[in-house]
């Protein structure tokens, strides 16, 4: 019996094969190779120019990653405490940005961050310039907020934090409250509780949670086009560049989606380790 | 012995969804200016609605991003609901290495895989232009040469980035499921087939009514894979917006938006009141 | 049985496989006749497709591409099924150095004619083989007058620490890079590593001192609209579309010179609709079509008749005449044509060079 229905997954691991396997591989293939098909390491080697990038790129999807967490992992705390009614409603209102297109929730924030834009507008309107300019004698009209670092970071963390909050709270609302009552029976404070017992129980939401949010983070493109005004490259960018943007070389593309693939996995792999082997991911 | 939420609480909760929703605010309320501009108010009128209807390249977007994620969910959902039969009943030394290769789409980052995939449909379609030549002279048929990204590949790479989550759905259910229910019913006469039908598939239901949720949200929700597979010629809802914010920015993206979220929100709260209902009715059932 | 429901999970999964090519072919000789033409963002008066359809009944897939830079990724990358493509002049040159054009039959494009001999034989195609011109223009300086101080007359504004975080910049690395080549009293054309390395170095001084708000291309019509920013370099075109919704608006070509540019409609070698791309380019330089197109994306037609029309079609349409400053915006005097260089194709180590040091500016 076992082995026989186990025959229902050969058809998957061929195509698992043909569309899985072989493009990574191909990846890297063209990451060794130059233009003309011969082998080289030369890709790699260009890669030291782009290292900024890649600096660039891991702080701010770790700043973002943060802010999520901080946000995301007191909220799901939240949400655990109120009523099932709450609770439901509150997941799917946690979900429903979710399934707006995270293109349009960032072309959103372009409209409140421009220089123009809403925000500006609003604290022009209250008199928060003048006031400013008044206190300090200065001469400013807007706050500069679009084309920033920090605007790119918002971007993440409003688009990636309900891959934060929902692990985070798929895992705390099922931890046994006995657990918790027996702690302070035995004396714990809340902050012993929390440190103690909730945190380690809620840890492979948490890690499921930093995952999620970080690896978009770090391949991200179009957040950082749309409000990062192609100043603040990623390594999306970088990519996407090589391959359909204005600087054609898919060789030296592939090289970059390489390190940074190998990077992350090794992040991931410390991660878990840390996490004791509770690789399972908690998805929804 | 819950603790009653303190107002702190809810103060919490309430920031944290204002800055889930003013944005989402914002272009709701602007997708009602009389002006084409974001963030000066000239007045309520359904312009943009109408200038939407008529935006043939938007609503060819629609339609293709309909079409991709229903026929992407339903093909990855069969496909990964069989996948996950065979590997549960696969040997540890062989289920081990092939799930990690099946958990690579959802690791990887979504650009990694869209670049991949990229470069094979191109490799693919040059060793398709020889073999098809090839064929065409000496055997006379009439296959098409030359072939382009476009819906097929961008199908192909939805139903790839979505089989492992149904996967993902429907192993916990295979697990739950009592493994001598399959022998019962055989014992009790079952065909194997008529065992798979009657008991397997309704066990893990569940499981993979799950699972075609959540491909079809991965697919309706994705573009920086279609970016990268769908080619010139196609383009979802996502890739038409993003084209779309490198021009002249339009209101119609905020009408596209409002519309959007309003048919979401429509769909949650019947799915939610649905369950509610359930709920309240099991409830009674049990208590009388 | 066993194999059946095997049988039927595999088909399953070959089904998606065989959807998606059936999907991508299209099949040669069948009634509904296609082209896929690829062009710039807000380059077509759109309802002209609908026209076209409706007297041929051909279908047309229309798709834009941001820069000419990005069009060459995405043709080199392949799988791309465009049969018509508008690239600039120096574009030109380079596809038709990598035998990626066609050579265009002119008998089935009797509109050639109409074609002003000043836009014929030009450098990228010297014995104009396969090109049929689509609009031409100048490359200048759009500022709004009431954000700047007095006029706007040289490059130097581009990398004027006085107008920090006001300056758009160009996202296309020729463009880019000419400017910077302008401003140091280079030749656009230059081969030279040291200048080139100048120019570089002009533009990340500048970037570093937060001059640039943003590197843009089409995503200029709404930040210089809405004010958004004070100065920005684009085409002469597009600031007439962008005066209609902002009339504080001024545009220079700068007095070191500029770059004026023809884009022209090509056909790809490896086209399938090649005689419906050769409709297509007839149509499009049709007297009436050039005059309709040119009235809505405001640049220069290459057209003669349309050229000489476009006043009196002006004053007809909207009953009032043509403000002639506006004229010589569009279509520009040969005096300025003198003052301003075409971009010729570069080496490719030249190209390359611009290559590393556009990403370079941009990390």
């Amino acid at each position: 019996m076992k082995n026989k229905l186990s025959r229902f997954a050969v058809p998957y691991v061929v195509w698992m094969a043909l569309f899985v396997v072989i493009p990574i591989l191909m990846i890297v293939v063209y990451a060794f190779t130059s233009a003309d098909g011969t082998p080289t390491l030369d890709n790699f080697a260009r890669i030291g120019e782009y290292f900024p990038v890649f600096v660039r790129s891991f702080k701010l999807a770790l700043i973002a990653t943060l802010v999520c967490l901080l946000i995301g992992y007191p909220l799901a705390c939240a949400l655990a405490r109120e009523g099932a009614r709450f609770q439901r409603v509150a997941m799917m209102l946690i979900m429903l940005p979710m399934w707006m297109n995270f293109l349009l929730r960032t072309y959103a924030w372009m409209s409140i961050l421009e220089n123009t834009g809403l925000l500006n507008r609003l604290f022009g309107a209250i008199g928060l310039f003048d006031l400013i300019n008044s206190l300090f004698g200065t001469d400013i009209e807007y706050f500069k907020m679009i084309n920033t670092q920090g605007a790119v970071v918002l971007g993440m963390v409003y688009n990636f934090l309900p891959f934060m909050v929902l692990p985070i709270y798929s895992v705390i609302v099922k931890l046994d409250q006995k657990l918790i009552e027996a702690a302070r029976d035995l004396g714990a404070d809340g902050v012993t509780v929390f440190r103690r017992v909730t945190l380690p129980l809620s840890l492979p939401g948490v890690l499921s949670g930093i995952t999620m949010v970080f690896v978009p983070a770090v391949s991200t493109f179009a957040i950082s086009q749309l409000l990062g005004g192609g100043q603040q490259l990623l390594l999306g960018n970088l990519i996407e560049m090589q391959f359909k943007g204005a600087a054609y070389n898919p060789q030296l593309g592939s090289a970059v989606a390489l390190v940074m693939m190998v990077i992350v996995v090794i992040c991931m792999t410390v991660m878990n380790r840390f996490g004791e082997g509770e690789e399972q991911a908690v998805i929804l | 012995m819950r603790t009653k939420p303190s107002i702190w609480n809810r103060l919490f909760i309430g920031l944290v969804f204002l800055f889930l929703y003013a944005p989402i605010f914002v272009l709701i309320v602007f997708s009602f200016n009389a002006s084409n501009s974001r963030s000066i108010w000239a007045g309520f009128s359904l312009h943009w609605y109408v200038e939407l209807f008529q935006d043939q390249q938007i609503l060819d977007a629609l339609y293709t991003t309909l079409a991709v994620s229903l026929l992407a969910a339903l093909i990855a959902t069969v496909a990964g609901t069989f996948s996950a039969i065979g590997f549960y009943n696969m040997r540890r030394r062989w289920r081990t290495p092939l799930m990690t290769i099946n958990n690579i789409p959802m690791v990887n980052a979504d650009i990694v895989t869209g670049v991949s995939l990229c470069l094979f449909f191109v490799a693919a379609f040059g060793l398709w232009e020889q073999a098809a030549s090839w064929l065409n002279d000496t055997l006379g048929t009439a296959l098409p040469e030359r072939l382009y990204l476009g819906f097929g590949t961008m199908l192909i790479a939805h139903i790839m980035f979505n089989i492992p989550y149904v996967i993902l759905s429907v192993m916990p259910k295979l697990r739950q499921m009592d493994k001598n229910l399959v022998d019962a019913a055989q014992d009790l006469g079952c065909t194997w087939m008529q065992a798979f039908w009657k008991v397997v598939v309704p066990e893990i239901k569940p499981g993979i009514v799950n699972g075609l949720l959540i491909a079809f949200t991965m697919s309706v929700d994705d573009f920086v894979i279609s970016y990268f597979t769908a080619g010139s010629s196609t383009a979802n809802l996502a890739m038409r917006i993003y084209a779309m914010t490198k021009k002249r920015i339009s209101p119609e993206v905020n009408a596209v938006s409002t519309l959007l979220f309003v048919a979401v929100l429509t769909l949650l709260i019947i799915i939610n009141v649905r369950e509610a209902r359930q709920e309240k009715a099991e409830a009674r059932r049990a208590s009388l | 049985m066993k194999k059946l429901v095997s049988l039927t999970a595999a088909f399953a999964l070959s089904a998606g496989l065989l959807a998606g090519c059936s999907g991508t072919a299209s099949e040669p000789g069948s009634e509904d006749r296609v082209v896929n033409v690829c062009s710039w963002g807000e380059y077509i008066d759109e309802s002209l497709i609908g026209e076209f359809e409706e007297q041929t009944g051909i279908r047309v897939n229309y798709q834009t591409v941001p820069s000419n830079e990005e069009l060459y990724s995405i043709l080199s990358m392949g799988g791309a099924n465009y049969d018509v493509i508008v690239p600039s002049d120096y574009m030109i040159s380079q596809l038709i150095e990598e035998d990626m054009l066609a050579e265009l039959n002119y008998d089935n494009i009797p509109n050639f004619s109409k074609i002003d001999d000043r836009f014929k034989n030009l450098a990228y195609d010297p014995e104009n083989k396969y090109t049929v011109p689509y609009a031409w223009g100048t490359l200048g300086i759009i500022y709004n007058t009431s954000k700047v101080d007095g006029e706007i007359t040289s490059w130097d504004a581009m990398f004027d620490t006085q107008y920090a975080d006001q300056v758009l910049m160009i996202n296309n690395s020729r463009d880019a890079l000419g400017i910077a080549l302008l401003d140091l009293g280079y030749s656009v054309n230059t081969d030279s590593e040291e200048e080139l390395q100048a120019a570089y170095q002009r533009l990340a001084d500048a970037k570093e001192a937060g001059v640039y708000q943003a590197f843009v291309m089409d995503e200029v019509f709404d930040k210089m609209e809405a004010g958004e920013a004070a100065i920005a370099t684009y085409y002469a075109g597009d600031y007439l579309s962008m005066l209609e919704n902002n009339p504080d608006l001024a545009y220079v070509v700068p007095e070191e010179g500029s770059n004026w540019f023809v884009d022209a409609m090509c056909v790809l070698k490896d086209a399938e609709n090649k005689d419906e791309a050769e409709e297509w380019i007839n149509f499009m330089c049709s007297t009436e079509a050039s005059l309709k197109n040119m009235d809505y994306i405001w640049y220069a037609s290459p057209n003669t008749e349309a050229l000489e029309q476009y006043p009196a079609y002006y004053e007809e349409l909207y009953g009032e005449p043509l403000d002639q400053e506006l004229y010589e915006i569009m279509a520009a005097p040969q005096e300025v044509l003198d003052r301003c260089e075409v971009y010729l194709v570069r080496p490719a180590e030249t190209r390359a060079l611009y290559n590393d040091l556009w990403t370079q500016l941009s990390i």
